[in-house]
């Protein structure tokens, strides 16, 4: 029931018509960023979840429609992005500086 | 009992890898993380593989548990030291698990895998195998267990904890974010719950704020001191971790986790929800 999901891969199995799907990848000096930690924050900056990145860099989050914050943190830094989610896929990049 | 006595640091499990007596293990939600890399000598307890029934929804009973154990190679002696991923929330609910079966000496390494991670702290893929015992668990501790029935009269009379997102507690999601959102239970939260999320105790790097941070948090947020407690969130191991603070970190009595949590309470026929 709570195996965390793989993170990257496919859609299938996934159903966009009731799901938020935020996903992305994390970048440091032109490279996807294996094993950094990402969370989701709310509109209020509050933590709602923390995945770690695929060996690709790879991350995604279910949320809801709205405001949300990606934060990347990770061995070389830090970065983060703001994203207006609706209800399907909804894909951005975090790059760290 | 002090946060000496519950919690070491990085440093601490560095410098004792290998000391006899001393078990270390990895008790993750994403099960494929110690295969990838785990502390040296740190055996490995799958969430849900290992410490669910397999057939009813609840944990091992006493005999399960011990022949757990036993497999593993961990003795009632042993000091453990578990740690684990999420920001050890898994780990957490392993720690109320070993007391609930009564293990004398239980720890949690602070921070987690993702503070020995972010140190960048040597992790091996070597086979760990040790030789089994004959483990030995106490009859189930129930006095920080609480169940359903308990929940509903406790609306009103204690503190109830609602450790989930502020996002899931007013019913805009069901599960944390990094899981399919589900559509079976009921959302919202229970009648009287203050939200107070698991993660404002801990620091970005998963380590737990200072004694002197936890306690105001608490206060600030309308924690009765003269109540009993209890503890839930959606399946009860973010819960788990906020036991933890309130019972073994900051020392309240009477404090509980109702494991059952939200995916219980929330599919309940004909008890109050308020969003």
């Amino acid at each position: 029931m709570c195996g965390a999901p793989k993170q990257g891969g496919t859609l299938a199995g996934i159903d966009l018509s009731t799901q938020t799907v935020i996903q992305g990848s994390v970048w440091h000096d032109g490279a996807p960023v294996a094993g950094a930690y990402v969370r989701l924050l709310d509109g209020t900056d509050e933590f709602t979840a923390e995945v770690v990145t695929s060996p690709e860099g790879e991350f995604r989050f279910f949320a809801a429609p709205g405001t949300w914050k990606v934060r990347s943190l990770a061995a070389v830094g830090k970065g983060e992005r703001v994203i207006d989610a609706e209800v399907g896929l909804n894909e951005t990049t975090v790059v760290i500086e | 009992m002090s946060r000496n006595d519950v919690l070491v640091t990085v440093d601490w499990v560095q410098e004792h890898l290998g000391q006899p007596g001393i078990v270390f293990v990895e008790v993750d939600e994403d099960t494929s993380a110690y295969d990838g890399g785990h502390i040296e000598g740190a055996v490995k307890l799958d969430w849900k593989q290992d410490l669910q029934d397999p057939l009813r929804r609840d944990y091992l009973d006493k005999s399960a548990f011990e022949a757990l154990l036993s497999s593993r190679g961990i003795s009632n002696d042993d000091t453990v030291v578990l740690y684990g991923g999420n920001n050890n929330w898994f780990a957490a609910y392993a720690y109320w698990y070993f007391k609930i079966y009564g293990h004398r000496d239980v720890k949690l390494m602070d921070g987690g895998r993702k503070k020995w991670e972010l140190d960048g702290r040597p992790l091996s893929k070597d086979a760990v195998q040790r030789p089994a015992t004959q483990y030995v668990a106490s009859e189930p501790d129930l006095s920080i267990r609480a169940f359903r029935d308990e929940v509903v009269a406790a609306i009103g009379s204690k503190n109830l904890v609602d450790v989930r997102s502020p996002d899931e507690f007013s019913g805009k999601i069901l599960a944390p974010a990094h899981l399919p959102q589900e559509q079976s239970q009921r959302a919202g939260h229970v009648p009287t719950a203050i939200n107070i999320p698991w993660s404002k105790a801990a620091n970005e790097d998963g380590t737990f704020k200072s004694d002197e941070q936890l306690a105001a948090l608490y206060g600030e947020q309308g924690f009765d001191d003269s109540l009993e407690t209890i503890a839930y969130c959606r399946i009860g191991e973010r819960s788990s971790h906020t036991w933890f603070v309130l019972s073994e970190l900051l020392g309240k009595k009477n404090v509980k986790n109702y494991d059952g949590s939200w995916v219980e309470y929330g599919s309940l026929v004909g008890v109050p929800i308020e969003k």
